[in-house]
């Protein structure tokens, strides 16, 4: 679909989906939950259906003809893939379950063969658990050191306090690019710079940023940056990994077992070439080759389309909160990427998601895996409104009537 | 508000919720426990004074949603006075009557009768039973935190 006449095209993008027209509670569905995971269009739907139709079975292993046209719509996936992030070479584009998979990857290969005792890896506050935990664990196998780079008042990521931890010491700097709780987007070119001139390797965990704005990991310079394909409009249980080719060279295989090898005996076993190499066992066919689906549906639209739109609602939205009473916005930064995360004064937001839900708006409560976010605030959970490319200012007006309710309900 | 918000906010549970009753730290508790929403974040510890097999008191501390605040301060209020074993069966109860499919009667001037409407609301369950979860845990010895999940 082209973007017509500049206008944002969204009676059509909204009937491409077919979940939306479905009723909640009676209600039709308002779903702003598209940060935790987005709705697939019909394309992607019907790929995944086409798939185990007419072309599916295992890759890389048959030579007959299904085996070849499954490996070859898996293949051109990859390409799809390797368009969206403008990485430099096919082979840099690593099919893993998830975010969370790669980032564990990385964590897990690079990082024993990488760090040792005194060695420094920096996150920031603003990391989801899944950029967090994997670090512990190696440093906890390695004897490095996690430190972390403290966020403002507003959820920015602070510059100068990430330049007085970067040292010679630092060897990965592993940061969010978009805050999944507040939305903040992190200054990451300069991120990289600097790490990079104290010979640090970056990581950028990509999940809040590729469905919002478009990414181009030459340009960036990152090492390593992943994201999910669920929350790109494509299936759940995919997710990539990109990596520079020299680093991913230089690194051990994560797990063992088919498709990664080259040769086994039981003297010696060599490794298949990039990105085989780490991808060990069967993977998710029908999903890598709909996720390419959604790859084409995103760019069909058109990042600046998409980032525009959504910027109108998050602004839209902020606005119309910031003129209710009792509202507390956490995450204010000047840079925000399609997340808002709210208070209503003395009500806990699982009960303010439980009666939105019951005007068929769909949110997300709790702490969004993102803990430490929520202990800089001082607060056990927010409700987070996130946006999606199909999601409308009568959505948001929603939003708003079903917070009046809630004021209505406790007040 | 839709009939059945109505009947899960009701003004006794928001009443509770907003000014519960048995707040605070019990300094004289014989047995106390922890109990624990990691999906939501919410915290609760119960504390409890036992005299033989009587409950001589109970209070809580939580940090939670209305639900479990109401249910922890209605619950507060009912165990108080009761044997332990009294204690035990109002909690068996309390799981029938919003998990079984086939719940018991109510009586009119059932205590627990006010929290019955969190059946409609199969995501919210857990909130009703933490508290009730974390007071068995105390009775139990409380050495390990209760946790939702
Ligand atoms: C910023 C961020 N990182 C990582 C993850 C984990 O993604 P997944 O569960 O798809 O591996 C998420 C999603 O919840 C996220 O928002």
């Amino acid at each position: 679909m082209n973007v017509i006449n500049g206008g944002y095209p969204i009676d059509e993008i909204r009937k491409d989906f077919p979940i939306l027209s479905e009723q909640v509670h009676g209600k039709p569905l308002v779903y702003l939950d598209n940060g935790a995971s987005a709705h697939k269009p019909s394309t992607v739907i019907e790929q995944i259906k086409r798939t185990y139709e007419t072309g599916y079975a295992n890759v890389h292993r048959g030579v007959h003809h299904l085996s070849q046209i499954a490996t070859d719509a898996m293949e051109n996936a990859r390409r799809k893939t390797q368009d969206l992030l403008n990485a430099a070479d096919e082979k840099e584009i690593i099919f893993v379950r998830g975010a969370t998979e790669g980032i564990n990857l990385v964590a897990s290969s690079w990082g024993r063969a990488n760090l040792k005792e005194g060695d420094e890896i920096i996150l920031s506050v603003l990391e989801h658990h899944s950029n967090i935990v994997p670090w512990q664990i190696v440093a906890e196998q390695t004897g490095a050191i996690v430190k972390v780079v403290p966020i403002g008042d507003d959820g920015t990521f602070l510059m100068e306090d990430y330049k007085k931890l970067l040292s010679d010491r630092t060897k990965m700097v592993a940061v969010t690019h978009v805050s999944n709780a507040l939305g903040t987007v992190v200054p990451v070119t300069d991120v990289i710079r600097l790490a990079h001139e104290q010979g640090a390797v970056v990581l950028l965990d990509g999940c809040q940023a590729v469905p919002h704005i478009s990414v181009d990991v030459q340009a960036l310079d990152v090492d390593f940056y992943v994201f999910s394909g669920h929350k790109l409009y494509g299936p759940s249980g995919i997710g990539i990994l990109y990596g520079k080719e020299a680093l991913l060279e230089l690194m051990p295989p994560y797990q063992g077992g088919g498709e990664m090898i080259d040769r086994v005996t039981f003297e010696k076993t060599t490794y298949a070439e990039l990105p085989f190499k780490f991808e060990a066992g069967t993977p998710h066919i029908a999903g890598i080759i709909a996720l390419g689906s959604a790859i084409d549906y995103v760019t069909g639209i058109g990042f600046d389309a998409i980032t525009a739109h959504e910027h109108d609602l998050l602004e839209y939205a902020t606005e119309r909160l910031q003129s209710m009473n009792t509202i507390d916005i956490l995450g204010t930064a000047p840079e925000k990427a399609a997340i808002l995360s709210f208070n209503i004064e003395d009500v806990h937001p699982h009960d303010v998601g439980t009666i939105l839900d019951h005007s068929g708006i769909a949110v997300r409560t709790g702490h969004h895996c993102a803990q430490p976010v929520m202990d800089r605030f001082d607060v056990a959970a927010t409700v987070r409104a996130s946006f999606g490319l199909y999601n409308t200012h009568d959505e948001v007006d929603a939003l708003i009537e079903g917070v009046r309710k809630v004021q209505e309900i406790f007040a | 508000m839709s009939t059945d918000l109505r009947d899960l906010y009701q003004e006794i549970i928001l009443d509770h919720s907003r000014k519960p009753h048995n707040s605070g730290h019990l300094d004289e508790a014989t047995c106390e426990a922890q109990g624990n929403n990691p999906l939501c974040g919410d915290r609760i510890s119960v504390y409890v004074k036992l005299d033989g097999d009587r409950i001589q008191d109970a209070m809580f501390e939580a940090r939670g949603c209305a639900i479990s605040v109401a249910s922890a301060s209605m619950m507060t209020d009912m165990i108080k006075g009761m044997t332990v074993d009294d204690a035990k069966a109002a909690h068996a109860r309390f799981l029938e009557l919003i998990t079984d499919d086939d719940p018991p009667q109510l009586a009119d001037d059932d205590q627990l009768a006010a929290l019955i409407g969190v059946r409609d609301f199969p995501t919210r369950i857990k909130c009703a039973t933490l508290p009730w979860q974390t007071f068995s845990a105390a009775l139990d010895g409380g050495a390990d935190e209760v946790t939702t999940e």
